[in-house]
């Protein structure tokens, strides 16, 4: 079957998912993100690309980075910009996804950002919208969050440009996260050769080694010589169906120390998607010190969420 | 049409740039041919002259039409474009809608004392009220041509000419 991202010619059409995207497109969302970090610091920071398109963020669920930097994004780019929490408007009054979706076509938006709890929510509006609207998946359930895993691999390249020759170990709660599922596709199709999961078996999905990943449940053993560590929130709302112990268990068998970073190449950085729990997954000392490059990640960001919507919006 | 001398027309360039080259002047090459036009021109010009390198992919005017550039490459303006005398380079003139992305571009810099356009070919053809002050060959080329600078590996440069797809 066709990938529903892509055009008849292969061009990306919409980002849902980072799962099935060739190689080539990955490279050129990180390539034009490299030229967008440099318009940040220029007296106008602003490109014309998107004058007069009308771009649409909808969150079904809470965000504040991914929402801000979508927003900020899409405003350099010269777009107008509508962010809609939808938690607290029509939807609590019954309306369904595909009617919001429909209200907003008929005022031309041109392009949907959208968030959801639900798994698929994404792909199910990009299946109804008109043909010339784009839509940009910031996060749906477990499922996916690929601007977040394009963004963490652009970070990772701006450190270590030589993807080829990288040990990245993704530490803590894979089962519920969206955004260790996006870090996998990209940093595997991106050709890193060994990508590593460290994490209890109770947070584990089955089949995970499928990924192509390879499993750890002792931290110290799966740290040793990595270049990359890239934390994962625990997400404290799961935490409710008793999968863990307690947090300060946690902090001692998965949170990142300065003693467990020490196991990694003396030069590895450090990653999180935020927000951060400190003292659950990560040490403040940790996400503070020179080798966290996690503020740098908010930065870049906006680059690359610059570069996706330019790059649909001209497809 | 018999073009002349790429290496040829490059040195007739360099005579009419050296006049009009003061204390204030910045030179700006667009990618890629301007470029390599630009950084072969400050080697030989010497000193310390401020230069940039722009790629005009963010501010074209056929953006909605084709899409964005496959290639695009970080514009670099390392310099305080305001009350500069930019010396704008680019290998061939046609139409004048990259030159006019160019200055858009460089507008979001800051505001500059002056722009001079200097090309090494105009192949006639524009559709805006652009032109370059200096170029170091005039021609009419079809619109069915497509002239191409390009660079040897050891830097010198090339012509192409053929016809567009």
């Amino acid at each position: 079957m066709q990938n529903p991202q892509l055009t008849d010619d292969g061009k990306l059409k919409h980002l849902l998912s980072i799962e099935g995207l060739p190689k080539k497109i990955l490279n050129q969302i990180l390539d034009t993100a490299e030229s967008f970090v440099g318009v940040a610091e220029r007296e106008v920071k602003k490109v014309p690309l998107l004058r007069g398109k009308t771009v649409c963020n909808l969150f079904f669920e809470n965000s504040t980075r991914t929402r801000t930097t979508f927003e900020i994004a899409a405003k350099r780019l010269s777009a107008d910009v509508i962010t809609l929490n939808v938690s607290t408007s029509s939807q609590s009054k019954g309306e369904t996804i595909l009617d919001t979706i429909d209200n907003l076509t008929a005022m031309h938006a041109d392009m949907f950002v959208v968030r959801h709890s639900q798994s698929g929510a994404a792909h199910m509006i990009a299946k109804h919208v008109a043909p010339h609207i784009h839509v940009i998946n910031a996060g749906d359930g477990r499922h996916a969050h690929p601007t977040q895993g394009l963004l963490d691999a652009f970070t990772i390249r701006r450190y270590k440009p030589d993807m080829h020759n990288l040990r990245v170990a993704i530490v803590g709660d894979v089962l519920h996260s969206r955004v260790a599922r996006s870090e996998i596709h990209a940093l595997t199709t991106l050709g890193v050769p060994e990508v590593r999961v460290i994490a209890p078996k109770t947070l584990l999905p089955q089949d995970v080694e499928k990924l192509g990943v390879h499993v750890y449940h002792d931290m110290r053993e799966g740290l040793k010589d990595v270049d990359v560590v890239m934390m994962l929130r625990l997400q404290n709302e799961r935490m409710a169906g008793a999968m863990l112990p307690s947090s300060q268990e946690y902090f001692k068998t998965y949170g990142l120390t300065q003693e467990k970073l020490a196991l990694a190449k003396p030069d590895a950085i450090v990653l999180h998607p935020g927000p951060m729990n400190r003292g659950v997954e990560i040490d403040s000392a940790v996400a503070d010190g020179t080798q966290s490059v996690i503020l740098p990640q908010v930065t870049y960001g906006i680059a690359v969420r610059m570069a996706v919507m330019s790059i649909l919006a001209g497809n | 049409m018999n073009l002349p001398d790429a290496e040829t027309l490059f040195k007739g360039l360099i005579e009419q740039i050296k006049p009009i080259i003061t204390a204030d002047t910045a030179i700006v090459g667009i990618h890629s041919g301007g470029a390599w036009l630009a950084e072969r021109l400050l080697a030989i010009l010497g000193g310390d002259i401020e230069n940039g390198i722009l790629d005009v992919s963010f501010y074209r005017d056929d953006y909605n039409q084709r899409g964005l550039h496959n290639e695009t490459k970080p514009s670099q303006i390392p310099f305080d474009v305001k009350d500069k005398h930019i010396l704008l380079i680019d290998d061939v003139f046609y139409t004048g809608r990259t030159i006019r992305a160019a200055m858009n571009e460089l507008f979001d810099y800051g505001r500059p004392a002056s722009i001079t356009l200097a090309v090494l070919v105009n192949r006639g053809g524009r559709e805006l009220p652009i032109a370059p002050q200096i170029s170091a060959f005039n021609t009419e080329l079809e619109a069915s041509k497509n002239l191409q600078l390009l660079r040897h590996p050891d830097g010198t440069f090339y012509f192409t000419l053929e016809e567009n797809k």
